[in-house]
């Protein structure tokens, strides 16, 4: 079973690193919508992929927040990925698969998902 | 729709962080004798009026601008009523607010509790500036967890670096697991 002393043996482990974090403030942010029209439509898994993704990954600099009901219930999942500097991307209707190919083409190589870009026509 | 009891408590627990809460309470208890499955969510943000909690299960309410509906819960009232279970929600403005759903454990219409770990790992994750504890009980066996030990431990080590996320998520799954021997609820 776990217990709070591994936790101390992490957290001593990080100190060094702590450093690297606080940079994040000027970083890639992963938004994804968790509002009950979200969260109803899947959010949770998707989250949880990013989460997990870009730990599994090691990719720094990117962290992962949430959002609200942006007013698109009806493309639920909905993620927006912010990267200074760079315009907004907004994905639609995303799943826990689509969201590892996400981290993969997007946040790893660079190149926007085009297929799973939100299409408001 | 929503499809776990799980989600409906992300979903209910996204008002307390809209709420402005510093410590949202999570128990979750089920008891095989009573045939109950108890949910309580409980906050200390900026509460309802009177007006507000008289009108907060009427789905054309919200206090949201963008839209005229709010479901979240109306939907988690239903489920629970459907069990043959009840719902109760208590608040005062400026104090906190206390959402309490009973279902009916044996119930066919009872939707299944789901990936609690994930909700509660999500939430914790997502909103460090919030305490969180989370009880989770089963018959006579119970565990707690009270993220202000993880951040007395940890110090300015954020909850989402990869190996303390690893480890909260074991740590909730693994108790969960101690508790109820894997029933899946």
């Amino acid at each position: 079973m776990k217990s709070l002393a591994e936790l101390k043996a992490i957290k001593d482990k990080m100190q060094n690193q702590v450093g690297v974090r606080l940079e994040n403030e000027c970083g890639t942010r992963i938004v994804v919508g968790m509002a009950t029209c979200g969260i109803a439509a899947g959010a949770r898994p998707v989250l949880n992929a990013f989460v997990n993704g870009v730990a599994d990954k090691k990719l720094e600099n990117i962290t992962v927040t949430q959002t609200g009901c942006i007013g698109l219930c009806q493309y639920e999942p909905i993620v927006e990925i912010h990267e200074p500097g760079k315009e907004k991307v907004t994905y639609a209707k995303m799943t826990a698969e689509k969201a590892m190919e996400v981290i993969e083409q997007h946040l790893v190589r660079g190149q926007v998902v085009k297929e799973y870009l939100i299409d408001l026509k | 729709m929503m499809t776990e009891i799980s989600l409906n408590i992300l979903d209910i627990a996204q008002n307390s962080v809209r709420a402005g809460a510093k410590l949202i309470k999570i128990c979750v208890y089920a008891d095989r004798k009573k045939d109950k499955l108890t949910v309580i969510i409980e906050d200390n943000g900026s509460g309802m009026t009177k007006e507000q909690l008289e009108s907060v299960t009427d789905p054309f309410f919200t206090t949201r601008t963008t839209r005229k509906v709010g479901l979240g819960v109306s939907f988690y009232k239903l489920a629970a009523e459907n069990t043959g279970g009840t719902f109760r929600i208590d608040s005062e403005f400026g104090k906190g607010t206390t959402v309490e759903a009973v279902f009916g454990l044996s119930h066919i219409d009872r939707m299944p509790l789901g990936d609690i770990t994930a909700t509660i790992h999500s939430l914790i994750i997502l909103n460090q500036n919030i305490d969180f504890i989370y009880i989770y009980q089963f018959d006579e066996k119970s565990f707690t967890v009270d993220t202000r030990e993880f951040s007395a431990v940890l110090g300015d080590v954020p909850f989402d670096t990869p190996e303390v996320s690893k480890f909260i998520h074991d740590y909730l799954s693994e108790n969960k697991t101690e508790v109820d021997g894997g029933v899946i609820l």
